[in-house]
């Protein structure tokens, strides 16, 4: 099982849950373990094509990935907003 | 008491005040904070809220509320299927249908969603999803946005949309099938030789008379148009006006002769003509236009007003209207355009005014 660690807003979207342990052996399949347990975060990291978006950035143990790398079940993963995607 | 909700480049304000004092709003509250918000509305029917907030890291999607002073909470299935390779960008409007329950939806790329909850869920419209000319829509310079939705006053089966690039779209039966309403559009920014037939058709704004259903007004893409048989012909009414390109339009509901636009320049520059803010009425269906600018900015006022930010509180005599610019103005009038105040200076730049 990894942890997946949230900020706001997707920790408020997640019953403000700071940690969510999930179930995946990759960036995607725990995305959308994580939109399983927290329905409301739907849509707010993955798009309707399972594709991490393109201004959120996922890391795994300190490493930047994309929705096809894998994950171990002891993992840490960060969700974080990039500084790529404020509006200006 | 007079509430405008403000959909910002920052965020929602919502603003209140009384038209008759002609004095500046208040703002009641700011939601979303550094996020844009494209449209918001308040359904008459239920009082509840609706925002489409885009946010720059967390996409698209329209948020609900009973109290736009506090927490909002997202609504869901605003997304194209995962078998596509279209996402949703950017949700442009949200109108109230004609049954209970029933609110659409209109985003970009091109899509028409339906809620039958009160909005709490969407569903999309297979119908015009499945057009075999989809892939081949072109859009305006705002994207391939579905921005128009024109319902028909106690018959949810009939409907107009308006997308821009993709021309007028028509239904009878509630939205199971489409075919399109473009017959009159001139596309003069297209060769000559290419105006037949053609569905590159860059709908600005559309709206019914709803005392006439059968009349539609329309902001072109260089050109304002009437219909008479419900969207199936067009005919140009722009005589009189400054310039016949803009992106804002409404109506006094009362009075199916009636719209109101704000001209701008051109498509290469799209501002207000020789810097002066007029907003022309008429009252005749088109035949003449008056100039509605008592009040309003005269000089060296190079303001930029886009679709969504032109709205109208009540009718006939007690018709109110309301306008915000890019430049963070937003203007009012309690007293059908004769004579306008400023409602609020310097907030950011303005997508999208409605009157709650």
């Amino acid at each position: 099982m990894a942890t997946v660690k949230l900020r706001s807003p997707l920790r408020d979207l997640a019953g403000g849950n700071r940690e969510v342990t999930v179930e995946g052996a990759s960036v995607g399949e725990i995305l959308r373990d994580l939109e399983r347990r927290h329905p409301r975060i739907t849509g707010w990291v993955l798009d309707e094509h399972g594709r991490v978006r393109q201004h959120v950035n996922v890391f795994v143990d300190g490493e930047r990935v994309r929705e096809d790398a894998p994950v171990a079940s002891s993992a840490t993963v960060h969700v974080l907003p990039s500084i790529s995607g404020g509006n200006r | 008491m007079t509430e405008l909700l403000v959909g910002t480049k920052k965020g929602l304000f919502v603003l209140e005040g009384d038209a008759g004092s002609e004095k500046p709003f208040e703002v009641a509250a700011r939601a979303f904070p550094g996020n844009v918000v494209e449209y918001a509305i308040r359904d008459p029917r239920s009082g509840r809220y609706f925002a489409s907030v885009t946010s720059g890291h967390f996409g698209p999607r329209v948020m609900q509320t009973m109290d736009p002073t506090g927490d909002w909470e997202p609504t869901t299935g605003i997304a194209y299927p995962e078998s596509d390779d279209w996402t949703i960008e950017r949700i442009w409007s949200i109108k109230p249908g004609e049954a209970d329950g029933l609110l659409y939806a209109g985003v970009a790329p091109a899509g028409l969603f339906s809620s039958t909850d009160g909005g709490m869920t969407w569903e999309l419209n297979r119908a015009l999803y499945d057009q075999p000319t989809r892939k081949d829509w072109q859009p305006g310079a705002g994207g391939l946005c579905l921005h128009s939705i024109a319902t028909w006053p106690g018959d949810p089966s009939r409907l107009a949309l308006g997308i821009s690039a993709v021309g007028v779209w028509l239904s009878e039966d509630g939205g199971a099938a489409w075919r399109h309403g473009n017959a009159g559009l001139v596309p003069r920014y297209m060769p000559e030789d290419q105006w037949e037939g053609t569905i590159d058709l860059c709908v600005h704004n559309m709206h019914r008379a709803p005392l006439r259903p059968e009349r539609l007004f329309m902001q072109f893409h260089g050109g304002v148009y009437r219909s008479d048989d419900a969207g199936e012909t067009w005919i140009s009414i722009a005589e009189g006006l400054p310039a016949d390109f803009s992106f804002p339009l409404t109506i006094d509901p009362a009075d199916p002769d009636s719209a109101f636009v704000i001209p701008m320049v051109s498509d290469g520059d799209r501002v207000t003509v020789d810097g002066r803010v007029r907003v022309y009425g008429t009252r005749d269906a088109g035949e003449t236009w008056t100039e509605l600018s008592d009040g309003l900015p005269q000089e060296d006022a190079w303001l930029t007003i886009l679709r969504q930010a032109f709205d109208r509180e009540g009718e006939g005599s007690d018709l109110g209207l309301y306008f915000g610019a890019t430049s963070g103005d937003v203007f009012g009038s309690g007293d059908g355009g004769r004579s306008w105040f400023s409602v609020h200076e310097r907030l950011a730049p303005v997508n999208s005014v409605r009157v709650a």
